[in-house]
């Protein structure tokens, strides 16, 4: 089943093997890591030459505060011609959790970076409007980051 | 508003014994709930105004789509952080006499949602005149706080219920403002409009009821 998709790998490393991280098969998926400088180029490569013109989901990961590198978002694609899904993941640290905006690929990635954003504190360079989404705008802190307490920073908590 | 802010000037009290009375009465047999549902308890509130409950039979079946219309706040259901401005925006558009029912677990304590994001209690925004337990409460339970609403107000005095103007608060000394939005940046600004005249609080002062606090 994943012999399609690794057909895609096999592209992706043709076209430029410093895309290509490690590369993970399970439960029938296919998860390929991507250096962070190089995610719009693999995206742009994947939509307009394999055409996954669909980004299903885009979201992040915290892997705890003892980790490094911390923080991974992942980009979910489809492609509704061929039917196919692939994952592509980059790896953040604490400290310099960024990573470039896929806005000007799929503009469906407006509101899922902006919720990345507010729930892990990844910042997405380049994004047209980079806000809070889900909590109030004078919120606190990045409510699903592992170090973050349950009932939210003061003054916020209202106990 | 009306009768509080007009006629109490011109009559002697003791013809306020009977006023309350009357107008009590008056107020107590026709409240209108403001529609007001926020999660799965405004299912039940839906189904205490349908048919088998029928709250009509005690007059408070009339729910408003204006707050400006509506005597009564049913808040059924969690209130979360980002929603309590509006509910406190909702409730100070409401003209007086203006109760509130707090309907469930947890839009009296939080109930199960003990975390960032849930306001712990509507007390904390709003004055609540009677709290429903309940996960959800049956209808039958809304329906006898309507009842215990109604007692409440036939104890009640008019003199409690002026209107708050917005005049009075820019003079006030008592922040208006949220407890939400205490110690924020938000709240510091927003003083400092207030104090140069540029801004009224967005949030009325207490009115006298809401600084006695409920029952």
């Amino acid at each position: 089943m994943t012999k399609k998709l690794y057909e895609y790998v096999d592209a992706m490393r043709l076209a430029n093997p410093d895309w290509l991280g490690e590369v993970i098969d399970a439960f029938g998926e296919v998860t390929v890591f991507i250096p962070r400088e190089f995610i719009v180029d693999a995206c742009r490569f994947l939509r307009d030459d394999h055409g996954f013109d669909l980004l299903a989901d885009l979201t992040g990961a915290d892997r705890g505060p003892e980790d490094d590198p911390r923080f991974e978002v992942n980009y979910h694609l489809f492609s509704t011609k061929h039917y196919n899904r692939l994952r592509l993941k980059v790896l953040l640290s604490e400290d310099d959790a960024k990573v470039e905006t896929v806005t000007g690929l799929w503009k469906a990635a407006d509101w899922h970076e902006r919720e990345t954003f507010d729930m892990f504190g990844v910042v997405f360079d380049g994004h047209p409007d980079l806000r809070r989404i889900l909590m109030p705008s004078d919120f606190d802190g990045f409510a699903l980051r592992k170090d973050f307490p349950l009932r939210g920073y003061e003054p916020y908590s209202l106990n | 508003m009306g009768l509080e802010n007009t006629l109490f000037e011109s009559l002697p009290d003791v013809v306020t014994v009977k006023l309350d009375a009357v107008v009590n009465w008056a107020r107590k047999s026709s409240l209108w709930p403001a529609t007001f549902g926020l999660a799965c308890c405004a299912i039940e509130m839906m189904n205490t105004v349908s048919a088998r409950n029928d709250l009509s039979r005690f007059g408070a079946e009339t729910f408003r789509a204006s707050p400006r219309q509506a005597d009564v706040m049913i808040v059924s259901g969690r209130v979360s952080r980002k929603m309590a401005p509006v509910l406190r925006r909702i409730y100070d558009q409401m003209p007086e006499p203006k109760w509130v029912i707090s309907m469930g677990a947890c839009a009296t304590s939080g109930g199960v949602f003990d975390n960032y994001a849930i306001v712990q209690g509507v007390d904390k925004i709003v004055p609540v005149d009677v709290y429903v337990p309940g996960c959800p409460p049956r209808p039958e339970m809304l329906v006898h706080a309507i009842t215990m609403l109604q007692e409440k107000i036939m104890r009640e005095s008019v003199k409690d219920r002026r209107d708050t103007f917005e005049a009075e608060s820019r003079i006030s000394k008592v922040p208006g403002t949220l407890p939400v939005t205490e110690g924020t940046k938000l709240e510091q600004e927003l003083e400092s409009e207030v104090a140069k005249g540029d801004a009224a609080r967005p949030y009325s002062i207490p009115s006298r009821h809401e600084k006695r606090r409920s029952s």
